[in-house]
C-alpha cells in the first residue's frame, strides 16, 4: 500500500497539497515546482487539466513529482475520457506504480481554455470510483473481462464540496462515494468552519470517518485580485463568505497576502481539532513557495522541513 | 457565523423558445419538471411492471409500428412533463422526478460540486440545478433516501428507446442499487 494510506491508517495528521502540472513539455520544470514541497507535505495532488485548462497530463506529472521525491496523488476526471479510456489509463497508471488515485467528475469545458471541446462525462465520480474498486477487488473490467494482473494496492480518493446546495445532501453524496470505493476524501476550500463541522458530523454519525479519511481543503487568498476572482462566482464550487471577505478587505491591499495566510493558518489549527479530520489539503494554486511559512504559522510544521540535499 | 449568500432569482424551467424537436433527445439545458412530486409518485404506480403492463409491452414490442407510436407517445409526454432526453433507462422514480439527463454533465449520482449558492447550475447559472430540484422534490414526498442509491453507468445504446418498454421487459433491472451500498460493497454488474 502507498505511504499516504499507511500514514492515514496510523492516524497521523496528514498534509497534502495541490501541485498543478505545468503548461509545457518539460519534466524538469515539473520537478522544480515539486522540490519546493519536499519534506513539507505528505503527498501532492497532480491535477487533471484543472478548470478544463490544458496542462501536462496528470500521470506524466505524477511520475515527475515522484522522481523529485514526492508521494503523488494522481487525479483523473470524467470530463475528457469515456469508460474505455479511463479504465485503460487506470491500468497504465497502476503499471507505472501509481497507487494514490483520485477521481472527480470535472469542471465543464466551457470554463476552460478550449470552451468548444466535447464534454464526455460517460462515467461520473461515483461510477468511476466504483469502477476502480471493481477493477482492483474483483480483477475485472466493467465488461467482465479479466485483468492479468489486476491493479492491486490502489488507494482511492474522491472530493466533495460540503458547502454547495443542496447542503443537506452533501454528506450523503460523500457517503455514496465511500460506498463506491473512496478511501480518502479531500474537500473544497473550507472558509466556513461551522458549516464544515455540520457536514463532517453527519459522516461521523454514520461511522464513515473511520472508513474514509477526510482531509479538509484550506486555501490561501494571496492578493486582492485572487480574492476578487474567487468571490466573483466564476470559480465553480468556490464561495467566499462575506465575513471572510470583510476581514481580508479591511487590511491594506499589500498586506492582504499575509492576512490570507493568517486566516488559512487559523483554519488549519481549528480543523485539526475537529473529530474525524485526518488532515488538511492545501489548495495553494501555484503558491508552493509559501507552504512552509503557512505550516509554521498554523503550528503543524513539527517534524517537517526541507530534506537535507543528498550528495 | 458567516453570512449565507443571498439566493438569486432563478428561472424554474426551460427558456420560452425551448423546442425539443423529434429525434433531438439531448439538450444541455436543465429542465424543470412540470408534474408535482405527489402526482409523479402516483403516476409511477400506473407504469409499474405488473402483469397487464408486461403483457402490453410484449404485444407492442412484436409490432414495429406500434413500438414506434408508443415510443413517440412516451417521448412527447415525458418531454413535456420532465424535459425527457429519451435515454431509454429512466431514473426518474429515484431522483424526485427531476430528470438527471438534463444536467449538462448528465450526472445520475447527485449534484456536482459546482452548484452555485442559491442552487444554480454551474454551466447555466440562470437555471436551477436539476439535483437541487430533485432533492427538494424527493424530500417533500419523503423519498430523499432514494437519492442515496448508487446509479450504474448509462448504456448509450439505449438512447431513443422507450424506457417503459425496457422497464416492463426487465431490461433495466440493474440501473441502481437497492440501498446506499454502505453495508456491503455494491457490485458493479454492468448490464450486458
Amino acid at each position: 500500500m502507498s505511504s499516504l494510506s499507511d500514514r492515514l491508517a496510523a492516524g497521523k495528521f496528514t498534509i497534502t497539497s495541490e501541485l498543478s502540472p505545468v503548461r509545457g513539455a518539460s519534466a524538469e520544470a515539473m520537478k522544480e515546482r515539486a522540490r519546493l514541497l519536499i519534506g513539507w507535505v505528505d503527498a501532492v495532488n497532480l491535477t487533471d487539466n484543472q478548470g478544463a485548462h490544458v496542462r501536462m497530463s496528470s500521470w506524466a506529472a505524477a511520475i515527475a513529482a515522484r522522481e523529485a521525491g514526492l508521494e503523488p496523488i494522481m487525479q483523473m476526471t470524467c470530463r475528457d475520457r469515456n469508460r474505455i479510456a479511463l479504465q485503460s489509463d487506470l491500468l497504465g497508471a497502476a503499471a507505472v506504480g501509481m497507487e494514490n488515485l483520485l477521481f472527480m467528475t470535472g469542471d465543464y469545458p466551457k470554463f476552460g481554455d478550449h470552451p468548444g471541446a466535447k464534454p464526455v462525462f460517460d462515467l461520473d465520480s461515483v461510477t468511476m470510483l466504483w469502477t476502480a474498486r471493481t477493477m482492483r477487488d474483483t480483477g475485472k473490467l466493467l465488461s467482465g473481462n479479466e485483468l492479468k494482473p489486476p491493479p492491486s494496492g490502489l488507494f482511492l480518493g474522491a472530493v466533495e464540496n460540503p458547502f454547495a446546495p443542496p447542503e443537506e445532501f452533501r454528506a450523503a453524496r460523500a457517503a455514496k462515494k465511500i460506498a463506491a470505493g473512496a478511501q480518502f476524501i479531500q474537500t473544497q476550500y473550507v472558509f466556513d468552519v461551522p458549516a464544515f463541522e455540520t457536514w463532517i458530523a453527519a459522516l461521523r454519525d454514520e461511522g464513515l470517518t473511520s472508513r474514509c479519511s477526510i482531509l479538509a481543503g484550506v486555501g490561501v487568498v494571496r492578493s486582492l485580485r485572487a480574492l476578487d476572482f474567487m468571490a466573483s462566482g466564476r470559480v465553480p464550487g468556490v464561495v467566499v463568505p462575506e465575513d471572510v471577505q470583510r476581514r481580508l478587505r479591511s487590511v491594506p491591499a499589500d498586506q492582504l497576502g499575509e492576512e490570507g495566510a493568517r486566516l488559512a493558518a487559523e483554519a488549519i489549527a481549528r480543523l485539526k481539532e475537529i473529530p474525524g479530520v485526518a488532515g488538511v489539503h492545501l489548495l495553494t494554486a501555484g503558491y508552493e513557495k509559501k507552504v512552509p511559512e503557512l505550516l509554521e504559522l498554523a503550528g503543524v510544521s513539527q517534524g517537517r522541513g526541507p530534506l537535507p540535499v543528498s550528495a | 457565523m458567516s453570512a449565507r449568500p443571498v439566493p438569486v432569482e432563478l428561472l424554474p424551467g426551460p427558456p420560452p423558445d425551448w423546442q425539443p424537436g423529434p429525434g433531438e433527445p439531448r439538450l444541455p439545458v436543465p429542465p424543470a419538471p412540470r408534474l408535482s412530486p405527489r402526482r409523479a409518485y402516483l403516476l409511477q404506480k400506473l407504469v409499474r411492471p405488473n402483469w397487464l403492463n408486461r403483457r402490453l409491452g410484449a404485444l407492442i414490442e412484436r409490432r414495429p409500428l406500434a413500438r414506434r407510436l408508443f415510443t413517440a407517445a412516451e417521448r412527447t409526454s415525458k418531454q413535456d412533463l420532465f424535459g425527457c432526453r429519451m435515454c431509454g433507462q429512466c431514473a426518474l422514480p429515484v431522483t424526485g422526478y427531476s430528470c438527471p439527463m438534463g444536467c449538462p454533465k448528465e450526472l445520475r449520482n447527485g449534484p456536482c460540486g459546482g452548484v452555485g449558492p442559491g442552487g444554480s447550475c454551474e454551466v447555466y447559472p440562470e437555471r436551477r440545478c436539476v439535483w437541487v430540484v430533485g432533492y427538494e422534490r424527493a424530500a417533500s414526498a419523503g423519498h430523499a433516501g432514494d437519492l442515496r442509491r448508487l446509479q450504474r453507468p448509462v448504456d448509450h445504446r439505449r438512447f431513443g428507446e422507450s424506457s417503459w418498454l425496457n422497464y416492463w421487459a426487465g431490461r433495466d433491472e440493474n440501473l441502481w442499487t437497492d440501498d446506499d451500498g454502505l453495508a456491503q460493497p455494491p457490485a458493479m454488474g454492468e448490464s450486458a
